[in-house]
């Protein structure tokens, strides 16, 4: 493997992602053990200034252009690609955001190289990569060996804390120019922000997260009260969002938010790397499922094996009794 | 009194159904309206079988059936029960209309959707591994035969039905009935993971198809085996094997557990030994009670366990209250509770704390999470407990 | 208007996974598959835009066990015509199943050019890519994923969807036609079919096969094991009843001033 770890520099609205930082840790560990150069990919329009922030990589590739300014994974991909082709990376690491979803789905394809999706570790032994990854849902683990030559890996948030990727450094910044036409299709017109509920889950101090697990609509009752007698309130995870029950601002995962309340009960709740993402930092973790083989319980503090909703009725009448 | 019938047309429907045997007597309906009468949702229905019946014969059923009024049917069977003609409602109109409804509605609710898909894919609403179906045998406390592994004919096929096979509650009553049945020295065995959900709440939901592909997969697993009679702890899989599958060739006796308790109650009495102490009130379920009228078998029993009295509800035998969770009702809560439809296991659960008993005595596995649920959210959850009949008895058994 | 939807299997893990002999691959034993959901929504799309747009929805998925039902429920919930692509080994990977389709498609009659091709941007055994991109690259159409909602002005040749992106934030981008939509959800989940349509599609037959033309090789990922995750922690379970558990965790939550 002679070629450089490279992390996708992801940026949003003007600022570097959390998921950047914590790839860059990653990418350090990795550059470190092959005795090869971190560097940072950065693609946009005008952003440069955000490069200074990227100190743990030896080095910033900065691509600007125009078409670049709109974070579509169409352009991104053939700017990363064409980068790539040129330099011939060890490794790309992208996380598995929204935002570069696009980009790691088609950057395989266009660059011809192997893809390593929901990775959670990365380890450099012997010169070659070894990676594990999380598959179906969560419920099995593979390790594959990839390399040698240039692999892309979609890493899952929390592989290492995004401080160990920060850095006061600044590093250096090469300019690359790219050749990209205005030609991908693909034209953002505007973000829309979700209609602003009357709460904030990411402020609570207690949530109660609903999963398919909860069964029913009308069950959610259930889950209003336990989250009144302890002063927090509902969210869920996608299946219940899918099904219109809760509204997009409860949602915690991938699409939806990041929390981290100091108890989070979470009902009915699989703990696909998607939902688990979003509340694995919770200070205190309840999990109740009727499968004993959950990969929520691998995250949670305390777990229970059974039917959400009596546990949820049964817990909110103890608390009530225990308040008093 | 209306008496329940063997379906002799094996593939009914709506459009043809005038001119079967099951669907001609309804030609003679005098729309008197004690079919709404009696419904206990009757006076939130829009199209009830007087109606129905009304605009089939004048060749007008569209609006019905373009409507989701009739998900609001519980199939409680009170209507046929109650018809001074006797006509084949519950048990042949309102499923045919009900699969019209279910073809033509936008959007079937959620949890219905699930349960329907869940049933075709995994055997069981619940959505659980098919290879579990067979987990409670484990705390059973006495051997329960799986067919497969028997490697011979046995007397009784015991049907244990999705409830009791998967939920918790349910899981108490089919240990309590596997005791009762090695206590009676029953040969018998069960299906284990090969078997599939009866269909029959499907079928009254107006999934025709569902009902029919379960059947022609069940009656392929009977067809692998040798057993003298079918057992089942579901009244609503009793309904689906004594009256519906004997059209596509099921020739076999077909019995309910608590029947068939009470016809070996004196082989079983002398062992019934443990005081129990219960005032105990007993629920004449829909299919079992109203449907088959086996208002007796499930009070001798009771009567025969030691410390037990019997008080009666207001509403009882026939006149029993459904719990609500018959036709797709157990899938529907979240749908009856957006229309405002009150709980119909609200309503018996209160009935049944006015007479002061410790125990609702129920024969129906849907009963009793449906009353649990009822006692809890009314506050009497303190003060009256749901078994079912065959948890009492196996209570009462000494070891 | 004409709509593709692409379609795949993936493991059923409501069925507890296992793992094979050889220590990197799932045991086929009890392993049932099921549609990717992701898919089914790319489906329920389609025939929303079918509804709207009277477009034809033809739908293509790749053999694999079970998928004969998920076709014909396809053509009972209103599909105009289901192909099976027959010869993909469902365990090469998705990298591999892309790459056969995107040689396959374009030999099957009145199959491309589709003016929107929708898949599922995402699935549980993606380990070696996602099918909608890769294929969408190696056709050549414009690809956008995370979409949950998608208008089409035929007029226009042009369609506005909405990507998710973190916090329920949505992003509006205008699509040109013909381009191929990564589906995530939809505006509303995929609608019941009644069994009795899906056995009279059933009937009338009504699946065509075509064999994969098989493209340039891929080289599949080495796995080198897999087993069931070893948690880096895991949760002290609480047993007893209902009423007991809600007890043990009511001390919990007080003991940690949570109450």
């Amino acid at each position: 493997m002679a070629g450089n770890v490279w992390v996708v520099a992801e940026h949003w609205k003007g600022t570097i992602s959390e998921a950047t930082y914590e790839l860059l840790a990653l990418g350090r560990n990795l550059a470190d053990s092959l005795g090869v150069r971190l560097e940072a990919v950065l693609l946009g329009h005008g952003v440069r200034g955000l490069a200074a922030s990227l100190g743990t990589a030896d080095a910033v590739l900065y691509v600007d252009h125009p078409v670049l300014a709109d974070a579509t994974g169409q352009q991104a991909s053939r700017a990363l690609a064409a980068l790539a082709s040129a330099r011939v990376p060890a490794t790309i690491l992208v996380p598995t955001t929204n935002v570069s979803w696009d980009l790691l789905g088609l950057l395989p394809g266009r660059l011809g190289v192997p893809f390593v999706n929901f990775c959670r570790d990365v380890e450099a032994i012997d010169g070659a990569l070894q990676v594990s990854s999380l598959l179906y849902g969560g419920k099995m683990a593979v390790t594959v060996a990839a390399g040698p030559g240039p692999v892309v890996l979609a890493v899952l948030p929390g592989t290492r804390s995004p401080e160990a990727g920060r850095s006061a450094a600044v590093p250096a910044v090469e300019e690359v120019s790219v050749d990209l036409a205005d030609d991908s299709g693909v034209r953002l017109l505007e973000y829309q922000e979700p209609e602003a509920g009357d709460v904030d889950i990411t402020q609570q101090d207690v949530l109660v997260a609903v999963g398919r697990g909860i069964g029913n609509e009308a069950n959610l009752e259930v889950a209003e009260d336990l989250a009144a007698a302890l002063g927090g309130a509902v969210c869920g995870s996608r299946p219940v969002i899918d099904q219109g029950w809760l509204p997009l601002v409860r949602q915690v995962g991938k699409s939806g938010v990041t929390v981290k309340p100091r108890l989070y009960v979470a009902a009915g709740i699989s703990g696909a790397p998607e939902h688990v993402e979003g509340m694995k930092d919770s200070e205190v973790i309840i999990a109740v499922n009727t499968d004993a083989g959950a990969p929520i319980f691998s995250v949670a503090h305390y777990g229970i094996v059974d039917d959400a909703t009596d546990v949820l009725e049964a817990l909110a009448e103890a608390v009530r009794k225990r308040k008093g | 009194m209306a008496t329940a019938t063997v379906l002799e047309t094996p593939d009914l429907t709506l459009d043809g159904l005038l001119a079967t045997p099951e669907g001609r007597p309804l030609l003679s309906c005098i729309q008197c309206g004690t079919c709404a009468g009696t419904c206990p949702y009757g006076d939130v229905m829009r199209y009830t079988p007087r109606r129905l019946i009304g605009m089939l014969r004048e060749g007008f059923i569209e609006e019905a059936i373009a409507s989701d009024d009739l998900l609001t049917c519980v199939t409680c069977y009170d209507c046929w029960a109650k018809c001074p003609r006797g006509l084949h409602l519950t048990d042949v109109l309102l499923p045919l209309v009900k699969e019209q409804v279910l073809l033509r509605l936008p959007q079937v609710p959620a949890e219905l959707q699930s349960a329907l898909s869940n049933t075709m894919r995994y055997g069981n609403p619940m959505g659980e591994s098919p290879r579990k179906r067979a987990a409670w045998v484990d705390g059973a406390g006495v051997p329960v035969p799986i067919l497969r592994d028997l490697g011979r004919p046995v007397d009784v096929l015991w049907i244990v039905e999705c409830y009791s096979a998967y939920y918790p509650r349910g899981q108490d009553n089919a240990r309590a009935t596997a005791r009762v049945l090695a206590a009676l020295g029953v040969d018998f065995a069960i299906l284990g993971t090969e078997e599939k959900c009866a269909g029959e709440c499907a079928r009254l939901v107006g999934e025709k198809g569902l009902f029919d592909t379960l059947r022609e997969q069940n009656m392929a697993t009977f067809g692998k085996y040798e057993f003298a009679s079918l057992l089942t702890s579901d009244p609503h899989a009793f309904d689906a094997f004594a009256y519906v599958y004997p059209s596509l060739g099921l020739d076999r006796p077909v019995d309910h557990t608590t029947p068939f308790l009470a016809a070996r109650l004196d082989a079983l009495r002398p062992r019934l030994t443990r005081e129990l102490g219960y005032r105990v009130t007993y629920h004449d379920s829909c299919v079992l009670g109203r449907h088959n009228h086996m208002h007796d078998e499930p009070r001798r029993i009771l009567e025969a366990l030691p410390g037990v009295s019997l008080v009666e509800m207001t509403h009882n035998r026939d006149n029993t209250i459904c719990c609500g969770g018959g036709g797709g009702g157990m899938w529907l809560d979240t749908h009856y509770k957006a229309k405002g439809h009150p709980r119909l296991s609200d309503r018996r659960v209160e009935e049944a704390a006015a007479t002061g008993a410790d125990v609702l005595a129920v024969s129906c596995p849907y009963e009793v999470p449906r009353f649990e649920d009822s006692l809890k959210v009314l506050g009497y959850d303190d003060r009256m407990v749901v078994r079912d009949v065959m948890e009492l008895v196996a209570e009462a058994l000494d070891d | 208007m004409k709509i593709l939807v692409l379609m795949k299997m993936v493991p059923d893990i409501v069925e507890e996974l296992e793992v094979a002999g050889d220590g990197t691959s799932l045991d086929q034993e009890y392993l049932r598959f099921i549609v990717n959901e992701r898919d089914d929504y790319a489906l329920e799309q389609a025939l929303l835009l079918k509804d709207r747009l009277q477009a034809a929805v033809t739908v293509v998925a790749p053999e694999a066990p079970e998928i004969d039902d998920v076709l014909h429920t396809a053509l009972a919930k209103g599909a105009d015509r289901v192909i099976r692509v027959s010869g993909i080994a469902a365990t090469a990977g998705t990298r591999s199943t892309a790459s056969a389709l995107a040689t396959t498609l374009p030999g099957i009659p009145g199959v491309l050019p589709a003016d929107l091709v929708l898949s599922g941007c995402q699935a549980i055994d993606d380990l070696d890519g996602f099918v909608a991109p890769l294929l969408a690259g190696a056709l050549d159409l414009p690809y956008l994923g995370l979409v949950s909602r998608i208008t089409v002005d035929p007029g226009a040749g042009t369609a506005v969807v909405a990507k998710e992106y973190a916090g329920g934030v949505m992003g509006r981008f205008e699509v040109a036609l013909p381009a191929f939509l990564g589906v995530q959800g939809c505006e509303k989940p995929p609608r019941y079919v009644p069994i009795a349509k899906v056995r009279a599609a059933i009937a009338s037959g009504g699946i065509e096969v075509v064999a994969a033309v098989s493209g340039p090789a891929t080289t599949p990922l080495e796995v080198t094991a897999m087993a069931k995750p070893e948690a880096a922690g895991h949760a002290e379970m609480l047993e007893g009843s209902v009423r007991d558990v809600a007890d043990k965790l009511a001390d919990i939550l007080a003991a940690r001033g949570l109450l």
